[in-house]
């Protein structure tokens, strides 16, 4: 049979048989797919059957959605009309009601900044500096006083403008500690390292509400006599410690990640210290690392609630106290679930931008 | 062409050289250690300067420094605790009563963090699509919103609800009301600490009988299996020490008397909201720490399993779970000392935890500092004896290499 | 064949130098002198100290005992010296240690801007020029992950040559490369011999060693085992030990 070669005719595609794909496929994987997912499909269906009309029928079909607080008492419905009457103090606190537009214009200007530190070609430490410029532009539309704006304390910021306020401070304030920590931590002067890990360290091991108790109502006790600070400050100081000691570690990390040749070869060219960390090690670092210090920068986010608990009118806070009033304090629920929508919003856009940061970075350029 | 002629042999190092005085000044040594002392010379002299601040501001308030406050009378109530206390006990023992309070919303969070978020871990990777979405859902919902705001939304709620004498009942003796959630619950009775230490010492026996176990069949020299075993002598020995401490069956149960409800053990609405805030939010992340446990397992390792012909049990339990164990603990372990210092949140609703009761403390006695160094050492205390566990069961479990 | 070289003093002198890593005597009593424009190849098994010695030499590696001298500067903890010395000295790694966030360019202008103060203009066109020299002119704009490891190497020879060294350190150039990028960048250090470079090469690649070596360096164990002109010393080595390095690399 040597040298018999087989020959046939080349075998034609064909589209798979009915029973393989299609819409009723595509759902008898998912729902139906054994019977445990049956019975699970089933189960959760008749769950659903059961809450969600009643669900919708309090939120949306018997809702009041503006009008006096009598008129929610009557309705059986969520009483979404308490967000109507108090949304101003909600997100505004008690800034006064002419000045709002400053508050607003604030606002403007920081979001539309994080928008464009969004795209990675804007990185560098450019932009580090239009966030520090940013800061200062809004934190002098807040407290006026100058170019013919009306002087507002910061005893009266309150709400989404301070939210916002905080975060960004504490991130813009607490990055670069990080990095000067997370550095100090891993130099080899002991006493610079043993002096980074303390902080580091026992930071990171109590609780945030501590640091900020220490920063609100501590440090006054720490001033010589007369000396003020304001309490706003004091409440950001507290923050940027314990955001900066979280990052520490994490931009650390990043450090450990930079093979140590990158450090030769920078010393073997004669570049200093100071000169090799900043255009070297890290540029590279910072850029490793930023997936997870996003996570740490969403936990910033929400942490901003706990300045209501030392006194400050943030978004929680404000709602707390625009709760109090006994017309509408039976409805405080559906404030609370307003406020719920604002957060999940910030938060949720902020993780969906992480995501898509950690992919493009894993399949990277060039590193 | 040359040779070295003289071998030289192995030699200690050399004692280090005296230093020069000239050169000192361009030497990297020199500059390190002048840099260091600077910085110490810095940090001691702010630290001096605030504390002498303190010092003066203290003393014109009158208020003595030390921890002899500790034996004062305290002057104000604690709202619930594990152990009873009054207003004339002292400072020292409101401080065993928070951090018992800390301690216990702590533990029980943790716990239903655990179950919650590996049910929804799970479900996340479910072949059911609605089951897969809604444990999605549940994931960003919680993990996407503040925490503080969801111990309030909860403790709102419950204060929401009817007054005690209008109670909810939804089943026997169940009551919920605005003063909180009561329970038929066994009467307080020494056989419970007897039972809970049965328990413990039938749990570290388990766990070490279980090893050795396991050492013995991995060397061959026994193909017995403990499993049932143990689990029989975790669940027998309580009941043992139950029956030995005379089998007490006392129950409270409560009964609407007058304008309140008597017996039963009462969970307070503070301790509810803080607990449902703490566990909710935290089993989100658990959630996400189980899903990407289990994901951490190469498909290789369970293609290979299947082609041995393990069942679907043994698959999990042999290949999958010990695998995915390792990854999930230390991102865990986080998560509960995370918890724990979140317990503190219970300030804002009035739970009587530890900072709560350090801050009381503080308003009433003065001492600020002292407080607060307590308060943190607790705190602290807590975090690296988690830490220290979890070096501990990482180097248990570490996967030996060459 | 041996060249004449200059009878100046010798550029690096090694006398008897030590170094310990914690306790264990890495280096023992290396004596070593390398004339002006000589071209030394140090070779021998891994762990014998190669790379440790020429990494003393630009101060990468601390040596406990023994002298140093570079050009008549004797290497010290005194940072004056320290950074006169690299000044003279080039470094190519065996990982080419390229900085990856930046452009070819970018890699090679970074030192003589920031250490040497020279102009922007003025660096790029010599890094044009050296990147011309090593033969791979166009990849300036481009950025090292997108270069194969021998134009990486190349690139990274190109960086050292730009602080305008007197002696170039090349740490086993090639033993990170596929085999079919070995011999561009041999070529280049060919090349560079040629022009009159003082170099020290540790490497494996004999070939090479024959044809551009003035001296060959055999170390075993942290000691120099046997120092020899490339025709004697594969021709005709002295010790037990050489003779057998040299049966086990060369029957590759």
């Amino acid at each position: 049979m040597a040298g018999a070669a087989i020959t046939r005719a080349p075998v034609p595609r064909r589209p798979a048989p009915r029973r393989k794909s299609g819409p009723l496929q595509w759902v008898r994987l998912r729902f139906f797919n054994g019977a445990h997912n049956v019975v699970l499909t089933l189960l959760i269906a008749w769950a659903l059957v059961l809450i969600v009309p009643d669900l919708l029928a309090w939120a949306v079909l018997d809702a009041v959605w503006t009008g006096p607080g009598s008129a929610c008492r009557t309705a059986g419905g969520a009483c979404w009309a308490i967000v109507a009457e108090k949304y101003r103090l909600i997100l505004f606190g008690t800034y006064p009601f002419d000045e709002h537009w400053r508050a607003t214009a604030a606002m403007v200007i920081i979001l539309a900044l994080a928008i464009v530190s969004a795209f990675e070609r804007f990185w560098s430490y450019g932009l580090f500096a239009a966030w520090v410029v940013a800061l200062v532009a809004v934190l002098t539309l807040m407290f006026g006083g100058v170019f013919g704006l009306a002087p507002v304390g910061t005893h009266q910021w309150g709400g989404l403008p301070l939210t916002l306020l905080i975060f960004f401070g504490t991130v813009v304030g607490g990055l670069p500690a990080a990095v000067f920590l997370a550095l100090g931590r891993r130099s080899e002067l002991p006493v610079v390292k043993a002096l980074c890990v303390g902080v580091i360290e026992i930071v990171r091991g109590v609780p945030l509400i501590t640091v900020l108790f220490m920063a609100s109502l501590m440090l006054p006790l720490f001033m010589p006599e007369g000396v003020t600070i304001d309490k706003l400050l004091r409440a950001e100081l507290g923050m940027i410690v314990f955001f900066a000691a979280y990052a520490a570690e994490i931009v650390r990390g990043g450090l450990q990640a930079i093979p140590y040749g990158q450090a030769e070869a920078a010393n073997a060219i004669g570049l200093t210290y100071w000169q090799r960390t900043r255009r070297v090690i890290l540029p590279q670092a910072l850029r490793i690392v930023i997936p997870p210090l996003m996570n740490d920068i969403i936990r910033a986010f929400k942490n901003t609630t706990f300045v209501s608990i030392v006194g400050l009118f943030d978004v929680l806070g404000a709602t707390s106290a625009a709760i109090q009033d006994p017309e509408w304090v039976l409805y405080a629920p559906e404030a609370y679930l307003f406020i719920f929508a604002l957060y999940f919003v910030f938060c949720f856009s902020m993780s969906k931008y992480s995501e898509s940061v950690e992919r493009k970075l894993s399949t990277g350029r060039n590193f | 062409m040359s040779v070295p002629a003289e071998r030289p042999g192995r030699r200690p190092p050399p004692p280090r050289p005296p230093v020069r005085l000239r050169d000192v000044w361009h030497s990297a040594s020199f500059r390190a250690i002048a840099l260091q002392v600077l910085v110490i010379v810095v940090v001691i002299g702010t630290a001096a300067f605030m504390i002498d601040n303190a010092m003066v501001a203290l003393a014109t308030r009158g208020i003595s420094t030390g921890f002899g406050f500790l034996t004062r009378e305290a002057g104000f109530p604690i709202g619930e605790g594990l152990i009873p206390f009054s207003s004339e006990d002292t400072y020292l023992r409101a401080y065993a009563v928070a951090i018992l309070n800390t301690l216990k919303v702590s533990a029980l969070a943790v716990v239903l963090a655990t179950l919650i978020g590996t049910l929804v871990g799970i479900a996340r990777l479910s072949g059911n699509w609605i089951m897969a979405r809604l444990a999605a859902a549940y994931v960003e919902l919680f993990r996407n919103t503040p925490q503080l705001l969801q111990i309030v939304f909860w403790y709102t709620l419950l204060t929401l609800l009817p007054h005690p004498r209008q109670a909810w009942n939804p089943v026997g003796d169940v009551f919920l009301s605005k003063r909180g959630l009561v329970l038929p619950w066994p009467e307080a009775h020494p056989a419970w600490w007897w039972m809970f230490a049965a328990l413990a010492g039938a749990l570290l026996l388990a766990v070490w009988l279980g090893r050795r176990a396991a050492r013995r069949r991995r060397m061959g020299a026994t193909a017995r299996t403990t499993g049932p075993w143990l689990a029989a002598l975790v669940a027998g020995a309580p009941v043992a020490a139950w029956w030995i401490a005379g089998a007490p069956t006392a129950t409270g149960v409560p009964a609407m008397g007058g304008f309140n409800i008597r017996g039963g053990a009462t969970l307070s609405p503070e301790f509810i909201a803080l607990l449902l805030g703490l566990s909710l939010y935290i089993a989100a992340f658990i959630a996400e720490i189980v899903r990407a446990g289990i994901q951490s397992v190469s498909r290789g390792q369970i293609e290979a399993a299947r082609a041995i012909g393990l069942s679907r049990v043994h698959l999990y339990r042999r290949v999958v779970l010990p695998q995915a164990l390792r990854v999930m603990v230390p991102p865990a372990a986080a998560q509960y000392v995370s918890t724990i210092k979140n317990s503190s949140l219970g300030v804002a609703i009035g739970y009587p935890e530890l900072f709560n009761v350090s801050n009381t403390i503080i308003t009433l006695s003065g001492n600020t500092i002292e407080a607060i160094v307590i308060m943190m050492a607790v705190y602290l205390t807590i975090s690296f004896a988690i830490a220290a566990l979890m070096n501990w069961y990482n180097h248990v479990m570490r996967i030996r290499e060459r | 064949m041996t060249r004449e070289l200059e009878s100046s003093p010798p550029m690096i002198e090694l006398r008897d130098v030590n170094k310990w890593f914690d306790d264990f005597h890495v280096l023992r009593d290396i004596n070593l002198t390398v004339r002006r424009g000589e071209r030394v190849v140090v070779c021998g098994p891994s762990g014998s100290g190669k790379s440790t010695m020429i990494r003393c030499i630009n101060r990468l590696e601390v040596h406990q005992e023994g002298a140093i001298i570079v050009d008549g500067t004797e290497l010290t903890d005194d940072l004056r010296r320290i950074e006169s010395v690299r000044r003279e000295i080039g470094m190519v790694f065996q990982s080419f240690n390229l900085f990856p966030h930046m452009t070819v360019t970018e890699n090679l202008v970074l030192g003589p801007t920031l250490v040497q103060g020279m102009s922007l203009r003025e660096a790029e066109e010599q890094a044009m020029a050296l990147l011309a020299r090593v033969r791979i002119p166009e990849q300036a704009r481009k950025f090292p992950g997108q270069l194969s490891g021998g134009q990486q190497q190349r690139v990274a020879i190109a960086r050292a040559l730009m602080m305008k060294p007197k002696v170039m350190l090349f740490d086993e150039p090639t033993s990170a490369l596929d085999p079919e990028m070995i011999s561009e960048v041999l070529d280049t250090m060919v090349e560079l011999a040629a022009d009159g470079m003082t170099m020290i090469v540790v490497t494996h690649e004999m070939g090479f060693a024959r044809q551009v070596a003035d001296l060959m360096v055999f170390m075993d164990d942290g000691e120099i085992i046997e120092t020899a002109a490339p025709d004697a010393f594969f021709a005709n080595p002295e010790s037990e030990r050489t003779k057998l390095f040299l049966s086990q690399i060369l029957s590759h």
